[in-house]
């Protein structure tokens, strides 16, 4: 047993470490200290650098421009990337649809959505849950009704992330209603937001921010070339999309960045106030976050030993899904406590405190939606149970 | 990166887990605990033949050569039978310490003859007052001449009873609770001036209180230097704390196991209780306890090994986790065996006493939380 990286992985290391420290923008890393939202166009500016580097599409094989690296390769990048506190991208098009075509799209698909998406040209939504359709999600009631050059499109999805940008949308729709199964008779769609008969309505999360939308979709003609893959088989391809999103939930390394930033603030006295290392109460909160933590690292370090031996990765990616949401949560709260009544000032101009510690209970208020997302964690322990356990 | 075990510890997995498959069912053991002894002579002889007992010991001691990561192999494979043998009181603990400690003398009369399973030795860590303070020793041992006089009782020292050798930390200089000023004595159980009390622990091994009231030991008593014996104390408590850690992650994987399967075939209102999407939840808690516990271990195990006795953290971490998500984990058991899982014939009642033991054994959860909340984690 050993956890120490070949000298291949360790050049490949310093290499992504130095594209981080001298490529990484002043005002985006600003930006993401202060613990803000970051602009779509930092976001979309920061994507683009990354795309000239040839390291947009991790995941990607070689041949759409992917960087074909290795599952250990892929973990030092992420490991890097969180340890910069560089923004991740934004998954839609680059982590979820980009995949789904080049693995189950034509050849036309490919060529005609792939680079755009590879160069963040093109913003992507995701469109899965429907008001009726959360956990639930093959409950799933938007048609797409078949009209000869075209389908139909009537309905609506929710929670759709930054769809307010959005340039287009994956979403699943029930293309046939005489099934056997509710997984089946759905398929996998690509819509312009620009048609006609498409309305974006914001809701506003609990911390005041326009983060998801709801998308209407009224009579609004999607041409038969847009469907993905074969008619009534979306259910499949998107399960591949969601373990997808789930392998990358753990947030380890994002994590770890933020446990050491509170370990360092909880070091110095703030406002003259005595140091919170002195609170054995609090360390002794820090201190159990850190062994959970730990042991999720382990856990993320064999999973990925297995998949380099060439075992495929299974329903664990449930499992760091709830652990990891788990900490990112107690690490929030954790964070928010530091702050003490620093937490509590909201949109205040000009700002109060220092750093992030007046985003902290925002931060902790928008993060509640990390174990309910992707599947909510109840939603994993059913699968685990299931699959796992065999119950 | 490999999380595989080399040839030789998937060997040692492989002998153990056959020994405990073939020769050492659950009434066995129950046998073995209940005489006289509290273990079976015979198995202890088994031990040594397979050159179990050599494990943690270097070659040049006459040992297997092995490091932390063979002693979680034999402990973890050793976990499934609930062993009684004394091999955490005589192996990991008195020979732990006398591998540090002792002279080339002292380790050819006593390491060699504990390898060998002639002589059963064990290590008082422990006083009344000290809960898990190492530190906190009130024994005395006065210099009389050339001897020593030693005064004072040692709390839980395992096996305890049955030793023949017993190591006794015992203050030469300090105050009580200083580091400095403890020095390690090796003393015949049977000498004048010890006395016993032994009992049954609740887990069916055995332990003893033990008083020293005016012995006398020799100057060849000593093991180490006089006044420098906590650092070997500690560092054997250390290797001890891992060494239970992997038991406890053994037993809790064979907790999970046999209450998914129970589960199973248990039926309540006309279906498998384990349909019951409570008792689905809690199974899966079960689940990622037993991943977490594993994947921790193996992190001290390296850390331990790559760092040595330094790496306090990585110790204090896995204790940790064991004593929370560990001791939930047993209870989950028992609770989802409904009535059965309080009767004292169903095994998963022994496997919880053990798994609860651990969780106190060398400081609790909170002890060791204390310990990580006042020290940074190396990055």
């Amino acid at each position: 047993m050993h956890v120490t990286f070949s000298d291949k992985d360790l050049a490949f290391q310093e290499e992504v470490r130095a594209f981080f420290r001298e490529e990484l923008p002043d005002d985006i890393r600003d930006a993401m200290d202060s613990g803000v939202e970051l602009q779509p166009d930092m976001q979309i500016r920061w994507q683009q650098i990354l795309y000239r580097k040839g390291w947009a599409g991790v995941n990607w094989p070689i041949e759409y421009g992917g960087t074909d690296w290795s599952p250990v390769q892929k973990y030092i990048f992420a490991r890097e990337e969180a340890f910069a506190n560089a923004p991740l991208v934004i998954p839609f098009g680059l982590r979820m649809v980009g995949p789904v075509i080049y693995t189950f799209g034509s050849d036309e698909q490919k060529q005609r959505f792939l680079p755009d998406i590879l160069a963040s040209n093109v913003w992507w939504a995701q469109g899965y849950s429907e008001p009726g359709a959360g956990s639930d999600l093959a409950s799933l009631k938007m048609r797409a009704d078949f009209a000869g050059d075209h389908y139909v499109a009537n309905g609506t999805k929710t929670w759709t992330t930054l769809g307010q940008h959005a340039d287009w949308i994956f979403c699943l729709v029930r293309t046939s209603a005489d099934v056997a199964r509710r997984q089946e008779g759905i398929s996998f769609m690509l819509i312009d937001m620009k048609s006609p008969g498409i309305t974006v309505t914001p809701i506003i999360l609990l911390d005041g921010k326009h983060e998801v939308n709801e998308v209407h979709f009224d009579n609004v003609k999607v041409p038969v070339e847009n469907l993905v893959g074969e008619e009534g088989k979306g259910w499949t391809y998107g399960k591949v999309l969601l373990q997808h999103e789930r392998t990358n939930s753990a947030h380890t390394f994002r994590s770890e960045y933020a446990l050491r930033k509170l370990r360092a603030q909880a070091n110095r006295s703030v406002r003259g106030a005595p140091p919170l290392a002195d609170d054995r109460n609090f360390m002794r909160k820090l201190a159990a976050i850190e062994v959970d933590l730990k042991s999720l690292e382990y856990i993320e370090l064999r999973t990925l030993a297995a998949i380099s031996s060439g075992k495929a990765p299974g329903p664990e990616s449930s499992f760091l899904k709830i652990k990891g949401t788990e900490i990112v949560q107690a690490i929030d709260e954790l964070t928010m406590e530091a702050a003490g009544y620093y937490a509590l000032p909201y949109k205040a101009e000009p700002s109060v405190g220092e750093g992030a510690e007046t985003q902290s209970a925002l931060t902790y208020f928008n993060n509640r939606k990390v174990t309910i997302f992707a599947g909510s964690n109840e939603i994993q322990k059913n699968i685990i149970a299931k699959h796992v356990l065999g119950l | 990166m490999d999380f595989t075990y080399t040839e030789i510890q998937t060997m040692l997995a492989d002998s153990v887990g056959k020994f405990i498959d073939n020769e050492y069912d659950f009434d066995t053991r129950q046998a073995y605990a209940g005489s006289d002894k509290g273990y079976s002579e015979e198995v202890w002889s088994t031990f040594a033949e397979l050159g179990w007992t050599a494990v943690p010991f270097s070659e040049e001691d006459g040992g297997f050569g092995g490091g932390p990561t063979d002693v979680m192999v034999l402990m973890q494979s050793l976990a499934p039978g609930l062993v009684v043998e004394p091999y955490l009181a005589n192996v990991i603990l008195a020979g732990g310490i006398l591998r540090r400690a002792a002279s080339p003398d002292q380790k050819e009369r006593w390491l060699q003859a504990i390898i060998g399973g002639e002589l059963q030795a064990t290590l008082a860590f422990n006083e009344p007052q000290a809960r898990y303070d190492l530190a906190s020793v009130h024994t005395t041992a006065t210099a009389d001449g050339d001897d020593w006089v030693l005064n004072g009782t040692k709390g839980l020292v395992l096996n305890g009873g049955t030793a023949d050798l017993l190591i006794v930390p015992a203050r030469t200089a300090g105050a009580t609770v200083d580091e400095d000023g403890i020095t390690l004595f090796a003393i015949d159980a049977d000498a004048a001036g010890v006395s016993r009390n032994a009992y049954a622990t609740v887990d069916g091994l055995r332990a003893a209180e033990i008083t020293l009231d005016g012995l006398r030991a020799g100057a060849d008593a000593v093991v180490g230097e006089v006044g420098k014996g906590f650092g070997a104390l500690d560092a054997t408590i250390d290797d001890a704390t891992l060494a239970v850690c992997a038991e406890a992650v053994g037993i809790m994987y064979v907790l999970k196991d046999k209450t998914v399967e129970y589960s199973k075939n248990r039926k309540q209102f006309g279906v498998p209780i384990g349909s019951f999407q409570e008792l689905q939840h809690r199974m899966v808690d079960m689940l990622m306890a037993c991943e977490q516990a594993q994947s921790l271990l193996m992190w001290s195990v390296m850390k331990r090994d790559a760092e040595g006795d330094h790496c306090k953290r990585a110790v204090s971490s896995i204790k940790y986790l064991i004593g929370t998500e560990g001791k939930k984990l047993g209870e989950d058991a028992v609770q989802i065996h409904g009535g059965m899982g309080v009767t004292w014939d169903l095994d998963v009642a022994h496997y919880f006493k053990r798994l609860t033991t651990i969780c106190t054994l060398f400081g609790n959860a909170d002890w060791h939380l204390d310990k990580l909340a006042d020290t940074a984690p190396q990055t």
